[in-house]
């Protein structure tokens, strides 16, 4: 599996509610709710941590899943977070200030 | 069900604050003749204490925080609060006269991610905004403003409080919205000053006006199904709650103190001198507000409407007990569906014959706010 960077896009408003993560796109208002495996990448996606290692590191020892099913998952995921503009998707690691200069000019300063 | 409509249960399910209005100046650089605040400031709270606030909203599990006033823009330090705030990852709306944004302050909203701003626009016509605002010059320059937001990109609502002044201005302010390419919704409720002075109610359009809004598709949707005739209720309705406040939301003055609505002023607790916290869970005025059920109502709850009328808490509290009518809802729930409440019953009130449409009306509220 190639390396694959995430990072959340600074153009959003989240806030954790029993568990489960709410997601909304500040300039299309498109929401989202994460589940607990789903928070559990979202929290640590930042932009350095490679995808695989997150899996490995924040899923698999923490929620009844196998590696397989959990990277199969997590790339459906981030696939379609990425669709919305909610996650950055990058093959090298990515820095804050690209991160935020990516997101259409909106975002959390 | 909409993933919004499950989080808000799910919120009321587990007490958390999931939306608060944050008023963060009652001072203004208007004078509607509608509006019922004192702008004189009696110490409104600090950059420092307002961001203090702000991160106890977000431990709270606060998402949607909306700023208004009075003019926020009159505070020098509003962008401040509104950047502290988005870094917390709120949903951040503001409600603005925009009378003071300009490229500038626009770009600005724009860049911290401001979700939605709304404005409020009183006619499409100068001289009918500027007599309500009583500031020359401010229709001229709020439109331009919402230029300015537009070419931004940001979300943008005309709010229009309906009134006799401009009663016959709402359809050209319903076009004005839709020539800037903005949502636009409006409300006929003219509240009582936060003083108790109830003088302000003689600019509310009389009942007998609202079939004309009621009945009018571009603002309600399916006139019929907002207009049919209340069923009966059932349990889940007489067992259910009357609205957010205090359950969901609650509003914060200038001043720290907190209500379980911005219409709705039962202090509560005041954040100088307790944690937000502290005061949700254990205010006793809002377990109060959280203990009505619908079944316990002593007139709504044998009213045909109570599964259906937009009976404000807040409103029957200012009119003397929240668990009473608020009688201004009353009287919308009888001119929307043609059938008089149980308060109107019981008081005697002033039952108009019906509108001639009313056979074929029903509301939805989802589009016009407040009605």
């Amino acid at each position: 599996m190639r390396d694959v960077y995430i990072a959340r896009s600074s153009a959003i408003a989240s806030r954790v509610l029993a568990g489960e993560t709410m997601v909304m796109h500040v300039t299309d208002s498109t929401f989202f709710t994460l589940n607990e495996v789903a928070t559990a990448i979202w929290h640590a996606a930042d932009g350095v941590t490679p995808l695989a290692e997150i899996v490995t590191r924040n899923v698999c020892p923490n929620f009844e899943i196998t590696p397989q099913e959990a990277f199969a998952d997590a790339e459906e995921f981030v696939r379609e977070l990425a669709t919305h503009g909610i996650l950055q998707v990058s093959d090298h690691p990515m820095l804050a200030q690209a991160v935020l200069n990516q997101s259409s000019g909106a975002g959390a300063p | 069900m909409s993933l919004m409509y499950e989080m808000n249960n799910k919120a009321f399910d587990h007490g958390v604050p999931l939306s608060v209005h944050m008023d963060v100046t009652y001072r203004c650089n208007e004078r509607c003749v509608h509006c019922y605040l004192d702008h004189d400031d009696h110490g409104e709270m600090t950059t420092a204490e307002i961001k203090g606030i702000i991160d106890q909203l977000a431990e709270a599990g606060t998402f949607f925080l909306t700023f208004s006033g009075g003019e926020v823009f009159l505070r020098r330090d509003f962008l401040e609060l509104v950047a502290h705030a988005r870094k917390l990852l709120f949903n951040v709306k503001v409600k603005t006269n925009a009378v003071m944004i300009r490229e500038r302050e626009a770009q600005e909203l724009r860049r911290l991610g401001v979700e939605q701003i709304q404005i409020s626009v009183y006619s499409h016509r100068a001289e009918v905004h500027d007599a309500i605002t009583k500031l020359p010059g401010s229709w001229a320059r709020t439109t331009r403003a919402i230029r300015f937001l537009k070419d931004q990109g940001l979300k943008v609502t005309i709010a229009n409080v309906l009134m006799n002044d401009n009663f016959d201005d709402y359809k050209g302010a319903q076009a004005l919205a839709e020539e800037l390419g903005v949502s636009y919704t409006l409300d006929p409720t003219v509240s009582p000053k936060m003083d108790g002075d109830h003088s302000i109610l003689s600019l509310r359009v009389p009942g007998t006006a609202l079939p004309t809004v009621f009945h009018d598709p571009s603002l309600v949707g399916d006139v019929a199904e907002y207009c049919a005739p209340p069923s009966a209720p059932g349990e889940d309705v007489l067992n259910g709650y009357p609205c957010s406040a205090g359950h969901t939301s609650c509003y914060i003055t200038p001043y720290a103190d907190v209500f379980p609505c911005v219409q709705f002023p039962l202090p509560s607790g005041n954040l100088r001198q307790q944690k937000f916290l502290d005061i949700w869970r254990n205010s006793t005025q809002l377990e109060d507000v959280r203990s009505i059920r619908a079944r316990d109502l002593p007139t709504c709850s044998g009213c045909g409407h109570v599964g259906t009328c937009s009976r404000c808490p807040g409103l029957a509290f200012m009119e003397g007990d929240m668990r009473g009518p608020s009688t201004v809802d009353c009287e919308k729930s009888f001119y929307r569906t043609g059938v008089p409440s149980a308060n109107m019953r019981r008081r005697g009130l002033e039952v108009p014959a019906p509108h001639p449409m009313q056979q074929l009306v029903q509301i939805a509220p989802a589009l016009v706010q407040g009605l």
